[in-house]
C-alpha cells in the first residue's frame, strides 16, 4: 500500500470494485438460472391456469354472440331507451339466428342465470322464429308476454357485452334491478353469502379444535426426553402420511349410524338401539373429521416452537412465588404465542379450500364453498359462476397467505 | 416430564389428568387408522365388529374383500387360478389398472417434481439470489391454493390446449403440485449445508458439474428423496385433478376409491385403506431414517 490513493485493482489490472461487481453479477444470474426453469414450470402449469379462470369469471361471450343485432342495439341505445319496434326487430332477427345455428339454449341459460326462469323463453321463441312477422312488437309479445318484463331486458343489455361483473355480484348475492343499481337478491335466494359465512365458521372452529387438541400433546412432545418423544412423533406423522381419503373412510367407518361408535355405545347400553346417533353425513362430520385431518398441521409447528423453550423459565417463576397456572399464563403460554400463528394461520388456510372430505361425510349442512364451486362446475355447468367464486375464495386465501408469510415467513414452514 | 419433588396433591392429580388427556389425543389420532385394519378381514359384509370378530374366532375373519379388489373387473374371476388367470388379472382388473396409473402418473410426476425442485432449491438456498422471498412465495403457493382452484382452472386451460384427459396433463398437474414439498424438504436440508465445503472442493481443483455431484449431492441426497417420497405421496393421493380433467382411462387409486366411497361402499374399500396404510407406514419409516441420516451427515448428532 503505497500509495492510498490509487484504486485497488485485481491480477489483471480491473478496478477491484467492477470485478467484484461483476462476479456479483455472474453469480446472481447463475441462481437465477437454477431457478428459471421451476418458475417457469409452475408459471405455465399453475399461474397461467389460474388466471384463464379468472377471466373466464369476467368474460362470457355466449349471449354476445349469439345476439350480435340485440348487442348492437344496446351500443347504439343508452341505458334506459325505450324498449321500441326496433328493438324487437333485433330480437326477432337473433332469434332467427339463433334457430339457424342452435344456440337458443345456450343464449336462454345465460340470461336464466340472471333472470330466473327464462330460458324457456328464449327455446320457445326460437322454435316460432322463422313465422315471426313485422310489427314485431306485437309479435313477439303474442308470443309470450314475459318478452315485455324490463329486467328481462335489462339482463339482455348485461349480457350483451361479453366482459361482465354479473358473476361477481351473483357470488355475493347481489343483482341489478329495473334501473340498473346493485340490490341484494331475494332474501330465499341468498345462497352464497350464507356459505361462505358458514366456511369461515367452520374454519376456525376447526381452528380452535385443533389448537386445542394439539396444545397439550405438542407440549408433551416437547418436555419428554428426544428418544420417547420421537416414538411419540410417530402417532402423528403416521396420519399426516396416510392418504386422505384412508382416514376419510375411516370415520365413515366409525361414525356412521351402523358404525364402531355407535355399535359400542349401544352395547354398553348407553343410547337405545334406536337412538343412535347421527354423526355422520352432516357438520359434525364434517368437523371431526377435518380437525382429525388437519391435526398435525397444528401439532408441528406448536412442536418446533415449544421444543428451545427452556423449562427454567418456568421454574424460575415458580421459585418466584408464581402458581403453577400463573407461572403457564404469564411465562410459558406468551413464548408458545409464535407457534400458536404459524399452526392456526395454516390450518385455516386449508380448512378455507377443503374440498375432499366435505364432500364424502358432510351431508347436506357440512357442505364448504370448495363443494359449490365444484357443483357449479360439474353439475349446472355455469362455469363462470363457478370462476368467480373460485375467484373470491382465491383473493381470501391469498390474504392469509401474505399474512402467513408476514407473521411467519415462508422458509419456516416445516413438514415433519 | 417428570414432576418436581415440591409439587401439591392438585398439581399431581393435574398431573395424570394432563397424561390421560394426551393419551385420548393421541387415541383420536391413531385409532381410526388401526381400526380398519382388523374390519378389513371381516367375514361379513359390515363396518362393525361381528360377535365372532369379536370373540377372535377364525371364522370371522377372512380374506374375501382382499380377493374381491383381485377379481373386480376381471372376465373370468372365477376360472381355475393359472398363467391364464393372473393375465386376465393384469389386464382387465380394475384395481389393477388405476394401480398401474398411479405408479406411472406418480413416478413421472415425482420425477419432474424432483428435478426441478432440486435445482430451484439449489438456487434458492444461495445468498446471491435476487427476489428470493418473491419467487418462494410463488413457488409455493400450488400448496396452498385450494386444490379445487387449481383443478378448476387446470380445466379451463386444458381443455384450450388439448391436455385434457391425457398422461402428460395429469403429470403436469401433480408434478406442480408435488414442488411445494420438494422445494421444502430440500432447502430444509440446504440450511445446514457448509458452504465452505463446496469452496474447498473448488480450491483444489474440481469444477462446479464435479462440486456437484461428488460433494453436494451426496450431503444433500437424504433430503432430495425425502422430498421425492412426499412428491410421490401427493400424486398418489390426489383425485380432485383427477375428477376434473382426466376421464375413464387415467383412473387413478384414489378416484377409484373416491367411487368406491360415493356409490356403494363396501369391506373391499377397507382392503385397499388397509393397504395403503401399510405403504405409508413404509413410506414414514424411510423418511425418519433418511432424516436421521441427514442429521448425522450434517453434524447435528442425535438433533
Amino acid at each position: 500500500m503505497t500509495d492510498a490513493a490509487a484504486p485497488l485493482s485485481t491480477a489483471d489490472g480491473r478496478p477491484l470494485k467492477a470485478a467484484l461487481a461483476a462476479s456479483q453479477t455472474r453469480a446472481r444470474r447463475r441462481a437465477l438460472a437454477l431457478v428459471a426453469p421451476l418458475f417457469l414450470f409452475v408459471l405455465i402449469t399453475f399461474v397461467v391456469p389460474i388466471g384463464q379462470m379468472l377471466f373466464q369469471s369476467v368474460y362470457n361471450p355466449t349471449f354476445a354472440d349469439a345476439a350480435p343485432a340485440l348487442r348492437q342495439w344496446f351500443d347504439d341505445n343508452p341505458p334506459g331507451a325505450a324498449i321500441d319496434e326496433s328493438a324487437f326487430a333485433a330480437l326477432a332477427a337473433d332469434l332467427k339466428q339463433m334457430r339457424a345455428e342452435r344456440t337458443a339454449g345456450a343464449a336462454g341459460t345465460r340470461i336464466n342465470y340472471d333472470v330466473a326462469g327464462t330460458r324457456s323463453l328464449f327455446t320457445a321463441a326460437a322454435r316460432r322464429a322463422d313465422s315471426l312477422e313485422p310489427p314485431y312488437r306485437e309479435a313477439i309479445l303474442d308470443l309470450d308476454a314475459g318478452w315485455g318484463d324490463p329486467l328481462l331486458w335489462r339482463a339482455m343489455r348485461s349480457a350483451s357485452s361479453p366482459i361482465t361483473a354479473d358473476f361477481y355480484l351473483a357470488a355475493l348475492d347481489l343483482t341489478r334491478d329495473q334501473t340498473g343499481a346493485i340490490v341484494q337478491v331475494d332474501e330465499k335466494q341468498r345462497v352464497y353469502k350464507l356459505l361462505f359465512g358458514r366456511t369461515l365458521m367452520l374454519s376456525a372452529l376447526i381452528t380452535f379444535t385443533c389448537l386445542l387438541l394439539a396444545f397439550p400433546i405438542a407440549h408433551l412432545l416437547a418436555t419428554l426426553p428426544l428418544a420417547k418423544s420421537n416414538l411419540l412423533m410417530i402417532l402423528v406423522l403416521l396420519p399426516f402420511w396416510t392418504s386422505l381419503l384412508v382416514r376419510t373412510t375411516s370415520w365413515i367407518v366409525l361414525l356412521q349410524q351402523q358404525g364402531v361408535i355407535n355399535n359400542a355405545l349401544v352395547a354398553l347400553g348407553i343410547v337405545g338401539a334406536d337412538g343412535r346417533i347421527q354423526m355422520i353425513y352432516n357438520q359434525m362430520g364434517t368437523i371431526i373429521a377435518m380437525t382429525h385431518i388437519l391435526l398435525p398441521f397444528m401439532v408441528l409447528p406448536l412442536y418446533s416452537v415449544m421444543r428451545p423453550i427452556p423449562p427454567s423459565y418456568v421454574r424460575a417463576a415458580r421459585s418466584l412465588g408464581a402458581t403453577s397456572w400463573t407461572a403457564f399464563r404469564r411465562i410459558y403460554l406468551p413464548q408458545t404465542l409464535p407457534g400458536i400463528g404459524a399452526g392456526a394461520l395454516l390450518v385455516f388456510i386449508l380448512a378455507v379450500g377443503y374440498y375432499i372430505t366435505p364432500a364424502l361425510v358432510g351431508g347436506a349442512d357440512g357442505q364448504l364453498i370448495s363443494n359449490l364451486i365444484a357443483f357449479h362446475m360439474q353439475k349446472s355447468l355455469n362455469w363462470s359462476l363457478a370462476a368467480a367464486l373460485a375467484g373470491l375464495l382465491l383473493g381470501g386465501v391469498l390474504i392469509l397467505y401474505w399474512l402467513y408469510d408476514k407473521l411467519v415467513g415462508i422458509d419456516n414452514l416445516k413438514l415433519g | 416430564m417428570a414432576l418436581p419433588a415440591y409439587a401439591s396433591p392438585l398439581e399431581k392429580l393435574w398431573h395424570y389428568t394432563y397424561l390421560v388427556i394426551c393419551a385420548l389425543i393421541f387415541l383420536f389420532l391413531i385409532s381410526p387408522i388401526l381400526i380398519i385394519m382388523p374390519l378389513s378381514f371381516n367375514a361379513e359384509p359390515y363396518f362393525t365388529f361381528t360377535e365372532k370378530m369379536m370373540a377372535l374366532d377364525p371364522e370371522g375373519y377372512s380374506l374375501r374383500w382382499y380377493d374381491s379388489l383381485l377379481t373386480f373387473g376381471m372376465q373370468a374371476p372365477d376360472a381355475p387360478r393359472d398363467a391364464a388367470w393372473w393375465g386376465d388379472f393384469w389386464r382387465n382388473a380394475q384395481w389393477m389398472q388405476v394401480t398401474k396409473n398411479s405408479i406411472i402418473i406418480g413416478f413421472f410426476s415425482t420425477l419432474l417434481a424432483t428435478v426441478l425442485g432440486t435445482l430451484a432449491a439449489l438456487g434458492l438456498s444461495r445468498p446471491e439470489m435476487p427476489f428470493r422471498r418473491a419467487i418462494m412465495a410463488v413457488l409455493i403457493s400450488p400448496m396452498i391454493v385450494p386444490i379445487i382452484i387449481t383443478a378448476t382452472g387446470l380445466f379451463f386451460f386444458y381443455s384450450k390446449t388439448g391436455l385434457a384427459n391425457s398422461y402428460p396433463g395429469i403429470i403436469l398437474a401433480h408434478a406442480t403440485l408435488g414442488i411445494p414439498f420438494v422445494i421444502i424438504t430440500v432447502t430444509a436440508t440446504l440450511v445446514g449445508f457448509d458452504q465452505s465445503l463446496s469452496r474447498a472442493a473448488a480450491s483444489l481443483g474440481a469444477n462446479p458439474r464435479t462440486t456437484f455431484f461428488k460433494v453436494i449431492m451426496p450431503l444433500i441426497l437424504p433430503g432430495v428423496i425425502s422430498g421425492a417420497l412426499f412428491a410421490f405421496v401427493t400424486s398418489f393421493d390426489e383425485v380432485v385433478v383427477v375428477l376434473f380433467v382426466a376421464d375413464h382411462s387415467q383412473q387413478t387409486i384414489p378416484r377409484q376409491m373416491w367411487n368406491g366411497i360415493r356409490e356403494q361402499i363396501s369391506p373391499a374399500i377397507l382392503a385397499v385403506a388397509t393397504i395403503l396404510v401399510v405403504i405409508s407406514i413404509a413410506l414414514l419409516t424411510t423418511v425418519e431414517l433418511l432424516r436421521r441420516r441427514s442429521d448425522r451427515l450434517r453434524g447435528i448428532s442425535a438433533r
